[in-house]
This record gives structure tokens, C-alpha cells and sequence, in this order.
């Protein structure tokens, strides 16, 4: 019945136009990116550049002091992968016994997490950071890595939960019966059969972390321990409408993610679609 | 290590074979042991702590006027009374709220029709659906600079008007009160669509095919099958996507701070920002704190209706 037709392949092509054009900042971004510094201010911004200028590139990576980009990456790199493997560590084995062992702690637990999920963040911030200033642990990444790793355990507690629910008990049952502990069998067999979930923790959260600008600015801000949106933050108010050099910030800032999408795509994408609502 | 291991093996084979065979009864000990009880400890108290306890200290400091250093005082809801004769804070309440819903309105109108283009036989629906939620992963701050470009007064949007013909709808419209908050609504829609649509293609994975091609034979018209047959299907989309939308549409900040920081005059404000600012920047962490609570509130109330719109989760199919 809905079959390719010639009316098919003309919305095919009228939709290609629609997304090119819905595409086009990014059109925008590439092109004066790669201007010079007088280019970038007198021609066109539809207009390509004359020859590819990798100076504004230059000038962004090789900025000193709080400006200094590969040292905000190095910083952004350390704290979301610290997040990613203490939530994936904390949160499969919390979602472990919780879901597996059913006594009326675990089921209280379990509630304790849900309502966490839906609690706004907004209101334990200020708290949060007066806590975290009088133990030291404000302006460096120990103190970043914990409070993302408790901002999220909750997300990825209950999405290990309801992968854990949908796995039989008998591999970690004949493990033990072969003679492993509780920690072999849960490291050695469950975990690795749970490699999807862990996809969507570490996504879903390496995303929120390494995107995030609010919680970086309030605890990191001002030290030398910045992330990259707070770095390009602070960069981009120091420029005056060079508009290569933010530009150049903003796709360095993108580079990182961009290539992990384009090599998991579909994983992101489920993970959102899945994810999110678990 | 290996002396755990020897007990624990004992252990089960000590346990007479019919009990292995029964279905255990729920609060029993298990056969076997599931992990250690205190695997859950790290995430107990950093759920209680990040979470519980800093939310209610929060809640705590709103009817205080502690400026974070030295002494402070109960003043109870003086906070909340300041908070409703400032005309900018109440217009940042109004600006909250206004591009929450905003953003949910047009990105669920653009995110089900983009769905509904690439829903099926398209040869290159995989390729445009991965297009269309890249900008849903980058930083909401990269995004906004992007945007900055485009809106400002030699930009390609002002250019844009030129080339059509209308140059008198050129702007500064970050700088303009009544268009900013517009200028920042287009930014986080164009980012956050994507996502949208997703969820819809998600739902539209459900709507089965054999229902609509009878419909479609029976003489109903698109629209007729839209009405009849895709929205009754898609119904839990419809729900996850507004909700999760308005919430998330609440918290904006990012994309704020970026392209006018709260101005022109105050325009653009919103709770999320004027908590920064006065908490943060000003270092009133009692009011700052009145401020979050509203915002918590307004929140709550929204994700109550989630929680409750989308119960019937296993309805919806996974993309």
C-alpha cells in the first residue's frame, strides 16, 4: 500500500531541503570559523572564505592562562570520565542488590532513588556548594566528579534497575554454584552481560557532564580547574565579536562529542528515546 | 579470596535439593546471595546527601536571610514577598514560564512533523534522523553562540531580510526587550527538536501499518488518519514529550546566559538566571535560595504530571 512512489521521492527531496535549511547554522559556524580576522568582519557570513585561515584555531589553542582550551579539555575529560565510572561502578551495584534481593529495604531504597529522579536539583545547589567550599571540594575535579556522581546516581540506578529486572537470575546462580563469590559472579558474569545499560549510563551521562555550564560555573568557576563551557565562556566574553575565534572555540568545543556521536549514533539516539523515560 | 569462595560454594551445597526447586518466597533469605547488602551503601548516602539533604537545607535557607558568611536570621516569608513586589523577579517568573511552554508548544509542533516526513518509506529516514538530533548533543552553550551570530545586526537574519526585500524588519534582537526572549526561544527550540522527535518516531513505531492501510482503503483522507489513527497511537508520546519539555523548558540557563545574559533591562530573566545571580554573583544565599524554591515548586508541580502522564510507560516503543 505505502509504497516508493514518484510523490514519495519528491517529499524525500522537499525534506532534504527543509533539514538543509534547518542545518544551516552550522553552515554558518564552518565557514567564519576558517576566515581571517578581517574577513570574519567585513564579508558575507553566507559567503565562503577566500582560503582556509587556521589561524583563529591557532590563537584558541595556544591562549594562556584562564583562556588556556587544551587544559579546560584535559579538565572535561577527567571529570566526565570520572562521573561515568563512579556512576556506572555505584550505580550497577546499588541497582544490583537493590533489585535483587527483595527485603523491605531494598523496596524503600528503590523509592528513595525514584523520587530523587523526580526532585528539581535547583534548590540543593546553594547548600551543595556551601558544603562543598567548607570541605575543600570546590575548584577541583574530586569535588566535581562526586557531585555529578551524586547528582546522577539516581538515573543510573533506576535504568541498571529495570535492566537487571529483565535478566534471568540463572547466570549468576550457576556461577556461584560453580564456586564464585557474590563479587565474581556480579563482575565477572552479570555485568558484562548488562554492556547496554552501561551504554546508556555512560551516554546519558557523559553527555549531561561533559555539556553542563551551570553546575561547572558555580563550582569550578574562577579556578584554574575549569571545564570547556566554562573556558569558552569566559573566552568568548573576552572577544569583541571575532567572530573566527569564538567560532573557532565553539568547534573545538564540539569536536569531542561529535566524533562520539558519529560513531555511536544510534546508540545516543535509543538511549534518549529509551533512556529518559527507562 | 579463595577461602570465600570455598564457604560460599559449602554453603549452597548444603542446601537440600526440594528447597532448590520451590520458588523463593519474597523477604526469605535467598539460595544463593545476590551481591553483598552493602553494595548499596555508596549510593544511599550520596542520594540522601546530594539529593535529600540538600534540598531540604535549600528549602531551609529560603526563609532565611543568610548572606553565606556570618550570622543569619529567620525572617520567614519576607523572602517570598520581595520576590512578588519586584516587578523584574516577577517578570523573570512570567519569562520562565513563558519559554517553557514555548518551547514545548513549537518544538512538539516541528518535532511530530519532522516524525511524520521521515516516519516511513523515505530511502535516507535514517541518515535525516541522525541530521536532525546532532544539535540535540552538543553543549545548549556552543549552540547559543551560534545563534548569537545569526541575531546580531549584521548577521545573516538581518541579511536575510534584505535579500527578501524587507529591510525595514531588520533588528538588534538581542537588544531589543520585546524580541530577545524570542531571538533565545528560537535557540533552544532549533536544539531541542531533535529530541522531540524522537520520541515521536519512537511512537510512531507503534501506530500499526495493516490499521492505517485500512483506513487509507476505506477512503479516509491524511488528515482523517491522522486524527483516527496515528494520535490515539502516539498519545504516550505526546505526553513523555510535553512534559519532559516543560520541565527541562524551566531550568533553561545556559542558552540565557550566552546570548544576553539576562538583559536587555531585565527582559530576558528568568528564575533559573536570578537564582545565579543573586546566589552566586550577589552572595544573598537566603534569597537566592526563596528564588530556587519557587522554581522547585513550579517544577515539582509539572513533574508530578509527568510522573502521572506517563505511568503507562510500556505503551511506548523504543526507537
Amino acid at each position: 500500500m505505502f509504497r516508493y512512489t514518484k510523490l514519495t521521492a519528491l517529499r524525500e527531496v522537499l525534506i532534504w531541503v527543509v533539514t538543509l535549511i534547518w542545518l544551516l547554522p552550522f553552515y554558518f559556524l564552518i565557514v567564519t570559523a576558517f576566515k581571517g580576522d578581517q574577513e570574519a568582519l567585513t564579508t558575507s557570513a553566507v559567503a565562503p572564505p577566500k582560503s582556509l585561515d587556521f589561524n583563529a584555531f591557532i590563537q584558541v589553542l595556544t591562549a594562556t592562562g584562564r583562556n588556556n582550551i587544551p587544559l579546560s579539555i584535559l579538565n572535561s575529560v577527567i571529570i566526565t570520565a570520572g562521573a561515568i565510572l563512579g556512576l556506572v561502578l555505584f550505580g550497577s551495584i546499588a541497582a544490583y542488590v537493590i533489585t535483587r534481593r527483595t527485603r523491605t529495604w531494598t523496596n524503600l531504597t528503590f523509592y528513595l532513588v525514584l523520587i530523587a529522579i523526580i526532585l528539581p536539583a535547583q534548590l540543593g545547589t546553594v547548600p551543595l556548594y556551601i558544603g562543598a567550599r567548607s570541605v575543600g571540594l570546590t575548584g577541583n575535579a574530586i569535588g566535581m566528579i562526586l557531585l555529578w556522581i551524586g547528582i546522577l546516581l539516581p538515573l543510573s540506578v533506576f535504568l541498571y534497575a529495570s535492566f537487571f529486572r529483565g535478566l534471568t537470575t540463572e547466570y549468576e546462580e550457576a556461577a556461584v554454584i560453580d564456586g564464585a563469590s557474590p563479587t565474581q559472579a556480579f563482575f565477572r558474569v552479570v555485568l558484562p552481560l548488562m554492556a547496554p545499560a552501561t551504554g546508556t549510563v555512560a551516554i546519558l551521562a557523559g553527555l549531561i557532564v561533559w555539556n553542563d555550564f551551570f553546575n561547572s560555573l558555580i563550582f569550578l568557576g574562577g579556578s584554574t580547574t575549569q571545564t570547556l563551557p566554562v573556558a569558552m565562556y569566559t573566552y568568548v566574553g573576552g572577544l569583541v565579536s571575532a567572530w573566527n575565534k569564538i567560532f573557532a572555540v565553539v568547534i573545538i568545543s564540539m569536536v569531542p562529542i561529535l566524533l562520539f556521536y558519529m560513531f555511536a549514533q544510534k546508540k545516543f539516539i535509543q538511549g534518549f528515546a529509551g533512556g529518559l523515560k527507562g | 579470596m579463595t577461602v570465600t569462595i570455598e564457604q560460599d560454594a559449602t554453603r549452597t551445597l548444603t542446601v537440600p535439593p526440594e528447597a532448590r526447586r520451590t520458588p523463593r518466597p519474597r523477604g526469605r533469605r535467598p539460595l544463593i546471595s545476590y551481591g553483598h547488602w552493602w553494595w548499596a551503601l555508596p549510593a544511599i548516602v550520596l542520594v540522601i546527601g546530594v539529593h535529600y539533604a540538600a534540598t531540604l537545607t535549600g528549602g531551609f535557607f529560603a526563609f532565611t536571610n543568610w548572606t553565606g558568611l556570618g550570622d543569619w536570621q529567620f525572617i520567614g516569608f519576607d523572602n517570598f514577598v520581595r520576590i512578588f513586589k519586584d516587578p523584574t523577579l516577577l517578570g523573570s517568573v512570567w519569562n520562565t514560564l513563558f519559554l517553557a511552554f514555548g518551547t514545548v508548544i513549537v518544538t512538539n509542533v516541528i518535532g511530530l512533523g519532522f516524525a511524520l516526513a521521515i516516519n516511513r518509506t523515505l530511502k535516507t529516514r535514517y541518515v535525516l534522523r541522525t541530521l536532525l538530533f546532532l544539535p540535540v548533543v552538543l553543549s545548549p552553550l556552543a549552540v547559543a553562540y551560534i545563534w548569537k551570530f545569526i541575531f546580531q545586526f549584521n548577521g545573516p537574519l538581518n541579511g536575510f531580510f534584505v535579500l527578501i526585500g524587507l529591510p525595514d524588519l531588520q533588528k538588534v534582537w538581542l537588544a531589543d526587550p520585546t524580541w530577545s526572549i524570542w531571538a533565545i526561544l528560537v535557540t533552544v527550540v532549533w536544539q531541542q527538536t531533535g529530541f522531540v522527535m524522537v520520541i515521536y518516531l519512537a511512537g510512531l513505531a507503534s501506530v500499526p501499518v495493516e490499521i492505517e492501510e485500512a483506513a487509507a482503503l476505506d477512503g479516509a483522507n491524511i488528515w482523517q488518519r491522522f486524527r483516527h489513527v496515528t494520535v490515539p497511537a502516539i498519545r504516550p508520546s505526546i505526553a513523555i514529550a510535553t512534559t519532559l519539555g516543560i520541565i527541562q523548558g524551566l531550568r533553561i540557563f545556559d542558552q540565557i546566559f550566552a546570548l544576553t545574559g539576562g538583559g536587555p533591562a531585565g527582559a530576558t530573566e528568568t528564575l533559573a538566571t536570578q537564582v545565579y545571580k543573586q546566589a552566586f554573583s550577589l552572595g544573598q544565599f537566603g534569597f537566592g535560595s526563596a528564588l530556587a524554591l519557587v522554581l522547585t515548586l513550579i517544577i515539582l508541580v509539572f513533574a508530578i504530571i509527568q510522573q502521572y502522564a506517563t505511568r503507562d510507560r510500556d505503551a511506548v516503543g523504543r526507537a
